[in-house]
Order: C-alpha cells, then sequence, then structure tokens
C-alpha cells in the first residue's frame, strides 16, 4: 500500500534517513520503533509529505506522492503534539476538518463518542489539557474513516480508560482492513496491537519483521523483552 | 456727474441720427451726455477728447477687432460707463488696451465688461481716476501674448474699486502711483502677479482678494504701504507667495488673511512693517523672513496649520515676535495669564535643513526628522537663537 | 481554501493583543480629533500612528502568530490540501484581520471626523501597510525555524523600515547635496513602504509645501497619474513579492 524506496534526508549535517526502503500492506498494525532521534518521526513525516526527501521515491497505492496532495485524503494523523488555533473552539476545528476534507456523512464518530468530546464542542482549544487535545487529535484521526492511520505517540498523554478505548479503536480498524502506523516509546501499549515491527537506528532502518519472525529470532515471548534485546545487541 | 444746463443728450443706435459713436462724440461738447444703444459698433480706435459722459444702455459692444486700442481719452473729466469692450489689437511696442487715459485727471471708468483685451485699463499718468466695478477677462496664455488688467503708470489720487481681473498678466499693476486706494477688487488665476506694485509710496488696499496667481502679489521698493483685511490664497509654486514684500519701508499690515500659499508672505529687505491681527492658515511657510529684514513686528497674529511656521535663511534675527498664537506651541500657562510660560521658536530645525537641501522634504514628518526636531527644541543648535515669540498666546490671538 | 481563510479570521479576531490593538486604535484616533483644536493637527498625530504603531504591531503580531501556529499548520499540511493554498489562506486571513481591526480602530473615526481625500488616502495606506508588514512577517517566519530569531528578525526589520532606512537617506541627501537629487529621491522612497505612504499622506496634507521648487516635482511625479499608478503598484509588490517568495519557500520547507 505504501512503498519506500531508499528515501534518504538530511538536516544540515545530520543524517535523518538513510537509504529506508520499507513496503507496509493493509490490514496490518506497524510499530515504528527505535532510540530517540532514530529517524521515526522524520519518516512519518516524509509519507505524510512534511518533509521532501532528498532522494528516493514513496508511493501511495501505486501513485507517487512527490507533489501531489490529494493521497491525504486517505490518510488520518494524529500528530505527537497537537496545537490548534487558541480562540477557536472545538466544534470549529471539527468543522473545519470536515470542511477542508469535504466530507459531512458516513463519519466515523466513535472515538467523539467514547471521549464524550460533544459535550465539549463549545470549548476553546487554549482552554484544553493537554490529555483533552490528543482526545481531540484522536478523534480527528479516526473522523473521516481513513484507509491508512498514522498516530505520533498517540498514548502519550490519555489516561489509562481513554488509552484502552484508543487501543480497541485501533484494533478494530486494523481488523477492517486498514494500515495502522504508530510509533511509540510504551511498548507495553502496542503488546497485542501491533502485527508487525520497524526498527529504526540513526536514520537506517534495521530491520521490518512480522511479530511472529521477531519472537522466534529473539526466543522472547514479550514484545517488550524481545526489543529490548535487539537494542542491546546493536548497542555493541 | 454734474452737469451744465447747457448740457446735451446725445443719442447713438441704428434707429438714432447717430449711428457712430465717434460722430456722436465730433457732435459733442464740454459737459455732454452721448447715450449708446446696444449694438455691435466697430469704431477702430474711439478716442474721446472732450469732457464728456459716454453711457452705454445694455452694454453696446466696442469691438476693436484685434487691432486697435478700443478707447483712449485724452480729454479731464471724461466718463466711461457701461460698455462691453472686446477683442483689443496686440503689440508688444504700444500697449494696446481696452481703455487707455493719457495725461488726465477725474476720468471715471466705471461698469464695464472687458473681453479679450491685451492691456486691459490703462491709466498713463492721471490724476483723482476712478476705476470701478468693470470685469476684465483676458485669454492670452502666455505673459508675452498678455497685458496687465488695470494698469497704472504715474497716478496721484486714483481709486481702483470693485472690478474683477482674470487671466491677465498681473492683475493689477502700480508703478509711480502715490496716495492711491485698491478696494474690494478680485484679482484671480491671472499669468503673473495679482498685484504688482513698485516705486509706488503712501498707498493703501483694503478687502481684496488675491487668488490662485501664477506667483502671487508682489509689493516692491515702496514705502509706507498700509493693508487691511486682504486675501491671499492658493498662490502655489516655488516663486509663487502669497504676498512678496521686497525692499519695503514702513508698511503696515493688519487683518490679512493668507491661506494655502506655497508661503503667506516672502520679506527680503523690509524695514520697520507692523503685523497686526492677520491669520495665516494651510500654507506651506506662514512667513519666509530672510535676514535683511530690520524691525518687522509680528503682533497677536494667528499661525493655524501652516507647514511650517517661519523659514529664514540667515542667523541674525532684528524682528520682534509677540502675542501671536501658533498652533505648534507645545508650552503651559502655569499663572493663567492666557500667555505661555515658555517661549515658541517658530523655526523649527527642518525648516533651515529643507532651505538648504530642498529635496530633504521628502523626508518631512518621517520618524527620523520629527526625532530631530525634538532635539533640536531641547537643545538649539542650527536655528536662530534668537528667533522666538517670548510671549505666546495659549488661544488664538482673536 | 476560503474554508481556512474563514477560520483563521474568527480565530484572530478573537485574539486578546488583536482586540488591545483595535481598542487602542480607536481611542488613540477619537482622543486626537476630540482633543485637538483642529482637525489637521489631528490627522498629524494620526500620521505617526499609522506610519510608526500599524507596522509595528502588524509584524510582530504576525510573526508570533505564524510561530504559534506551527503545530496547526502541520496539521494541516497532512490533509488533502495544497501547500500553496494553506499558506496563502493563513496569509489572507492574517492580512484581513489586520486590516478590519485597523479600519474599525482608526477607519471610523477617520470617516467620522476627515472624510475627505486626505482621511481616505490615510485609510488605504493604513490598510496596506497592515498588509505588506504581514507579508515581510511571513518571509521572517519561513526564512528562521527559531522563535526567537524571528521575532527579533521582525524588530529589526521594522526599526529599519520606520527608522535607519530615512537616516540612510538623509546621509545620502546631505552628501550629494551639490546634485539634483529629486528623481534618486523618488526611486529611493520606493524601497521603503513606510516612506512611499507617508509621501502619498503628505501630498495630501502638506501641499502648500509641496508645491514650492523639489515639492513640485515631487507633486508632479506622485500627484499625476502615472505616478500614483506608480506608488500603488510599488506598494502592491511590497505584498506581492514577500508573499510569492515565502509561498515558494513554504512549499519546499521540511516542518
Amino acid at each position: 500500500m505504501i512503498q519506500l524506496k531508499n528515501i534518504s534526508k538530511h538536516f544540515g549535517k545530520l543524517r535523518a534517513l538513510d537509504s529506508v526502503t520499507t513496503i507496509c500492506e493493509k490490514s496490518e498494525c506497524i510499530a515504528l520503533i527505535g532510540p530517540n532521534g532514530c529517524g521515526k518521526t522524520t519518516l512519518i513525516k516524509t509519507i505524510l509529505g512534511m518533509v521532501v526527501p532528498d532522494s528516493g521515491a514513496i508511493t501511495f497505492q501505486g501513485n507517487n506522492i512527490i507533489n501531489h496532495w490529494q493521497y491525504r485524503d486517505q490518510i488520518g494523523y494524529m500528530p505527537q503534539m497537537g496545537r490548534y488555533p487558541d480562540n477557536m473552539t472545538i466544534g470549529q476545528v471539527l468543522g473545519m476538518m470536515k470542511d477542508i476534507r469535504g466530507k459531512s456523512e458516513g463519519l466515523d464518530e466513535d472515538l467523539i463518542k467514547a471521549f464524550s468530546v460533544q459535550n465539549l464542542l463549545n470549548k476553546r482549544m487554549g482552554t484544553l489539557s493537554g490529555g483533552t487535545i490528543q482526545k481531540v487529535s484522536a478523534a480527528l484521526a479516526f473522523l473521516f474513516n481513513p484507509s491508512v492511520l498514522i498516530l505520533d505517540e498517540p498514548t502519550a498523554g490519555l489516561d489509562p480508560v481513554a488509552s484502552e478505548l484508543f487501543k480497541e479503536k485501533i484494533l478494530a480498524e486494523r481488523d477492517k482492513g486498514k494500515l495502522v502506523l504508530i510509533t511509540s516509546h510504551i511498548l507495553s501499549d502496542l503488546d497485542d496491537l501491533v502485527t508487525r515491527i520497524i526498527y529504526m537506528q540513526e536514520g537506517k532502518l534495521i530491520f521490518h519483521k512480522s511479530i511472529e519472525e521477531l519472537r522466534q529470532d529473539t526466543g522472547e515471548e514479550r514484545l517488550v523483552k524481545s526489543i529490548a534485546q535487539v537494542m542491546i545487541s546493536n548497542y555493541e | 456727474m454734474y452737469c451744465s444746463a447747457t448740457a446735451a443728450n446725445i443719442y447713438v443706435g441704428a434707429k438714432r441720427s447717430h449711428k457712430t459713436v465717434s460722430s456722436a462724440i465730433l457732435s459733442a461738447r464740454d459737459g455732454d451726455t452721448i447715450f449708446v444703444d446696444a449694438g455691435h459698433y466697430r469704431e477702430k480706435n474711439l478716442i474721446i477728447d472732450k469732457s464728456i459722459i459716454l453711457k452705454g444702455i445694455d452694454f453696446p459692444v466696442l469691438d476693436g477687432e484685434k487691432k486697435y486700442e478700443i478707447i483712449s481719452i485724452t480729454a479731464n473729466g471724461a466718463v466711461v460707463d457701461g460698455f462691453k469692450l472686446i477683442h483689443s489689437g496686440v503689440s508688444s511696442l504700444e500697449d494696446l488696451s481696452g481703455i487707455k487715459v493719457y495725461d488726465s485727471r477725474d476720468v471715471v471708468i466705471r461698469n464695464n465688461i472687458l473681453e479679450d483685451t491685451f492691456f486691459g485699463i490703462y491709466i498713463q499718468n492721471g490724476i483723482n481716476c476712478s476705476i470701478e466695478n468693470n470685469q476684465l477677462i483676458a485669454v492670452g496664455f502666455e505673459e508675452q501674448q498678455s497685458g496687465n488688467g488695470i494698469h497704472c503708470w504715474k497716478g496721484d489720487s486714483l481709486k481702483v474699486i470693485g472690478n474683477q481681473i482674470s487671466g491677465h498678466r498681473d492683475g493689477i499693476y502700480f508703478e509711480f502711483v502715490k496716495n492711491s486706494v485698491i478696494w474690494r477688487n478680485v484679482s484671480k488665476n491671472n499669468l503673473r502677479y495679482g498685484l504688482h506694485f513698485m516705486f509706488s509710496n503712501d498707498d493703501m488696499y483694503v478687502n481684496n482678494v488675491f487668488r490662485n496667481n501664477g506667483s502671487g502679489v508682489s509689493v516692491m521698493y515702496s514705502n509706507r504701504i498700509k493693508m487691511f483685511s486682504n486675501y491671499f490664497e492658493e498662490n502655489w509654486g516655488d516663486a509663487a507667495h502669497g504676498i512678496l514684500l521686497k525692499e519695503i519701508s514702513d508698511g503696515f499690515m493688519e487683518g490679512n488673511y493668507f491661506t494655502r500659499n506655497t508661503s503667506g508672505i516672502y520679506m527680503e529687505g523690509a524695514n520697520r512693517i507692523y503685523m497686526k491681527r492677520n491669520v495665516f492658515e494651510n500654507n506651506g511657510w506662514a512667513l519666509k523672513i530672510q535676514a535683511s529684514c530690520m524691525d518687522v513686528v509680528l503682533e497677536l497674529n494667528n499661525f493655524i496649520g501652516n507647514t511650517f511656521d517661519v523659514g529664514t535663511n540667515g542667523s541674525l534675527v532684528l524682528n520682534k515676535f509677540k502675542n501671536n498664537y501658533w498652533d505648534k506651541y507645545e508650552g503651559y500657562d502655569l499663572d493663567k495669564d492666557k500667555i505661555g510660560d515658555i517661549p515658541y521658536r517658530p523655526v523649527s530645525m527642518y525648516s533651515m535643513i529643507v532651505e538648504k537641501y530642498p529635496p530633504a522634504m521628502i523626508l518631512f514628518r518621517s520618524f527620523i526628522t520629527s526625532l530631530l526636531d525634538k532635539t533640536e527644541k531641547l537643545i538649539p543648535s542650527l536655528t536662530p537663537e534668537n528667533l522666538k515669540d517670548t510671549a505666546p498666546m495659549m488661544k488664538r490671538a482673536f | 481554501m476560503n474554508k481556512i481563510i474563514k477560520y483563521v479570521i474568527t480565530d484572530i479576531l478573537r485574539n486578546k493583543i488583536v482586540l488591545i490593538y483595535t481598542g487602542f486604535l480607536l481611542a488613540a484616533s477619537l482622543s486626537v480629533f476630540s482633543l485637538e483644536d483642529n482637525s489637521s493637527k489631528g490627522l498629524l498625530s494620526l500620521l505617526n500612528i499609522i506610519l510608526i504603531i500599524v507596522p509595528l504591531v502588524s509584524i510582530i503580531f504576525s510573526t508570533i502568530y505564524m510561530y504559534n501556529s506551527a503545530e496547526f499548520i502541520e496539521l494541516l499540511v497532512s490533509q488533502p490540501l495544497k501547500r500553496n493554498a494553506i499558506w496563502l489562506s493563513l496569509f489572507t486571513g492574517l492580512a484581513s484581520s489586520l486590516s478590519i481591526a485597523f479600519l474599525i480602530g482608526a477607519g471610523i473615526p477617520v470617516l467620522i471626523y476627515q472624510a475627505n481625500l486626505v482621511g481616505l488616502t490615510m485609510i488605504l495606506t493604513g490598510v496596506l501597510l497592515s498588509v505588506i508588514f504581514a507579508a515581510i512577517a511571513f518571509l521572517a517566519t519561513v526564512k528562521t525555524r527559531d522563535k526567537a530569531k524571528g521575532i527579533g528578525a521582525a524588530i529589526m526589520l521594522w526599526l529599519y523600515f520606520s527608522l535607519l532606512f530615512d537616516g540612510l537617506v538623509l546621509f545620502i541627501l546631505f552628501q550629494f547635496a551639490d546634485y539634483p537629487m529629486e528623481n534618486a529621491m523618488i526611486a529611493l522612497s520606493a524601497l521603503n513602504p513606510i516612506d512611499l505612504s507617508r509621501i502619498l499622506i503628505l501630498l495630501q496634507l502638506d501641499v502648500s509645501a509641496m508645491m514650492g521648487y523639489t515639492g513640485a516635482v515631487f507633486k508632479d511625479f506622485f500627484g499625476a497619474s502615472n505616478g500614483l499608478i506608480f506608488s500603488f503598484f510599488v506598494l502592491l509588490s511590497w505584498i506581492v513579492i514577500p508573499v510569492w517568495y515565502s509561498t515558494l519557500k513554504f512549499n519546499s520547507k521540511d516542518l
């Protein structure tokens, strides 16, 4: 569904992405994992078109995405730290997004209901807590029924209840045949969710394996432990 | 006009015994009155050499056919009243005029309309003549092709009253004329000066309007001139002034209005001029007073909305400013005597800079020039130390 | 595109700083007109506000707003929208909000007290300056990623246009006092939108003084229709060029 070929990106002297090549298929939930500054967020941003790679090609459902924007219609993105114009209300933000997407029907309002966002529609964004803003971001990512979901540290600010609800939603969407890309530091959160792992370090893609392969390779049952083992072996 | 018992009335017109004015004059005697019916008369050069009254009924037209001087007066006490004179000849050798008076006294020229005349009304050496309520409209486009509206060369006790002059070279021209009065005239849109005044002493002008003339009004080389309640308006251009005073002594100006001129008054070599209760409003420079002026006194004048109040070219100041109202004054009046407690310096630093470097005008009212002016106010360095109003009024002087 | 403009405007018009700015303009212009005994003096005080405060607030507010909207811009970029459309919408929204604030704060009092050609020229140049300095702010924000640096650059730009530039011009003028400088002055004024606006107002306000010899050169140029078209065109390019260049930069910018 998403294909990356030899993607490289420099920021000054820093090699943020170094010849990254991989393929992400639908009905998968892929976790992007790696130490800080390994290039996870940059990779996500190149897929979203926020960062333009120096070289390489990205195709989305077979079409090159460079200088195109329509494909983003198929993507729901939840940023790490959402921030919205302070003086807009939640209702206005939702309205604006509906305007932008040009969709007002067939919306997926599960998370809006689950997080009780509809009770807060008149609240201004500037007055909301970080957790509530994350809820709004999450609800927005899922609202338009996109075929790809890109979630950057999604559970970081959510309370345990919301976090659980959110994970259930991700599972449901994956099972509907959607592709879900997640970056997270909290590996325990990912345990039951992910089907594949992409591990990155210093801009390089170290491996892209299914969770079963990883378990076999490391001999560990739990994700946390298998990853820890990978990290240790790579540090050496 | 006094008529003796023997005076006769003579009539001129298509249905009268006299078909032409000249034949009527030929048969007239001193003291007679000639009435001219409406009509179009081509009389070539009409010469009035008798003390007669020439009176037009419903503005008969005297046409100079662009060749002739229309009326020449050589007799004392002649009167020309109620004619329309058109198309005089144009000549730069002889000053062809609508009406010209030669060496005569007590001539009256009133209620005439002059259109397209080279010179309008010309007094050459006249005494006690009146020019009243005439309308003069010239259509010349260049100074060389246009003469003056009312031109007086040598004269005494002349009265120029209630005339309207436009489109001439100079609206009113006085040279070697004394003891005369210019009253209630409107001189506007003339090519050079609204009033041009030279070597003429002891004259007075009152209640005139001088508007939008090429270079405003010019008064030069004259003594003891009095000016009351005149309006000097909209004279725009580098060499245009509301009034130019050059080599003038013992003048008196009161109640005049100077409005929207590039400079309201430009003074050069003026001595002992007393200016009181005049209003300077919305001029570029209200007053340009060159260092060659002495003992000029300004008292109780209002300065309102001028770009620059006073401009000067030197640091020598022998003139006196007192009790004027300056709208730019920022002082205070603690003792409540309606007079500001600190002196006002009407020459701004930037007006000195613009005087020296005229293109600097383009930076006027920018942040930096305002800063310069404010600094100069605190620590005067460029502006003349003595040019100040020591007792400025807090409210308009009248 | 309109979708975003609408929301940006509603957001900014409720912004506290914009409300204070509008209130300040309103209070300042009403008080200069009612305190001064003649309204042309009021216009002069207002001229300083337009030439100093309006560019300052426009450039600083726009810069800060853009930096604070960085995450929001990222979110917009992740949506199916052209980058051009996002950038231009943000600019249109910001510029029109600042113009609306100016029109309410200064435009209405001017129309009440001085509804003549001078007043209208002032309103027009005030609106143009608001938009121009928003455009310059966009250029500053797209060039620098760091917020503190960007705001510093904005302040420096304002200082340059409102003070340093004129100082330089004055210096040049004194250095070349022996040469005819009128045409050079006209050319120089095109390099500073504040100067150009000031001259346009000056020609209305100080018409008598501007009719003097040098002034007449300026008056002939700026007062004639060609000069007015020139000025207007130059002011417009002060909007178009920074916006165009910053859009170009934004299109290939990594967020």
